[in-house]
């Protein structure tokens, strides 16, 4: 592992730089064949709607692994993750348009775990439309 | 209807090693548009004291989730995956997933809960790589939503 942060730079409060990440129908479709998750609740309108959604919706896994991005590019290595996890709290809609969606990603330094093990807990906020898409989104990382 | 109680606990023979490839790990990365280049330059990731390209952290959902397959569809379980929705997830590493792992997963049926008609169930999924050491934990929770009138 050889993180780029070092635990004696941060503090509890220390904000991670913060960033957006687009999704379109098009996103959304490579996601699926990527991961193999073909719910057709993530492309296909008629079906997401049938089934009660409003529209089509992003795979939660999607915006999950978006929202550590904040995270991994601070850090440099995405080794240093040691623990990662979320709560789905509201779908990310994804209108069929041009723009789509966006996902807006905020972190901070929440807590110094381990002088020895250089660990830290970071809390996510990820909202979509101004929604909380993701809660209790924590992230356990080792810094150098 | 209420899952069955008796199954917390249960434990579901270990899967097929999966290898885990270069080039999957490159679809991935381009497909949450993540250039990082741990996950597609083998020279980057040994410079950061990986043996090869790492794969990004969620990557490894794909073989878990394949794995929870075993539970979801047990017939005995009678799981209703059509109301299902995923409300949870988390996982616990003990070394980041690189290209060339074999990697195997045990799920394990951690918790049922039932709540206001949802059944909820929590699903452990123990990564180890071919020399049987652990790579990743993986827990999900699961919500099979009430069906209307129920």
């Amino acid at each position: 592992m050889t993180a780029k942060i070092r635990y004696e730079d941060v503090e509890p409060g220390t904000e991670l730089p913060s960033a957006s990440f687009p999704v379109s129908r098009a996103t959304l479709v490579q996601y699926a064949g990527a991961s193999g998750d073909f719910n057709p609740i993530h492309w296909n309108e008629k079906f997401a709607k049938e089934v009660g959604l409003p529209d089509v919706i992003a795979h939660g896994m999607f915006t999950m692994a978006e929202a550590v991005r904040v995270v991994t590019d601070w850090v440099g290595d995405p080794g240093a993750v040691a623990e990662y996890g979320v709560r789905f709290t509201k779908p990310v809609v994804v209108p069929n348009d041009e723009t789509g969606a966006l996902i807006e990603v905020s972190a901070k330094v929440a807590a110094k775990l381990d002088d020895e093990a250089r660990t830290v807990r970071v809390d996510l906020t990820a909202t979509s439309a101004g929604q909380k898409v993701l809660g209790m989104s924590r992230a356990v990382v080792r810094l150098a | 209807m209420a899952l069955d109680q008796s199954f917390v606990g249960r434990t579901y023979p270990p899967t097929a090693p999966y290898e885990v490839g270069r080039e999957k790990i490159r679809e991935f990365a381009v497909a949450v548009g993540d250039a990082n280049p741990a996950y597609t330059d083998p020279e980057a990731a040994k410079s950061l004291g990986h043996t090869d390209v790492i794969a990004p952290p969620t990557f490894v959902f794909a073989i878990t989730f394949k794995a929870a397959g075993q539970v979801i569809e047990d017939p005995q379980l009678g799981l209703d995956y059509s109301r299902v929705v995923h409300g949870d997830q988390k996982f616990a590493y003990s070394r980041p997933v690189r290209a060339g792992d074999r990697l195997t997963v045990t799920s394990t049926i951690e918790a049922i809960k039932s709540l206001a008609g949802n059944d909820i169930l929590d699903i452990r999924g123990e990564v180890h790589d071919e020399a049987g050491e652990h790579v990743v934990t993986a827990w999900t929770k699961l919500v099979s939503r009430a069906a209307e009138g129920a």
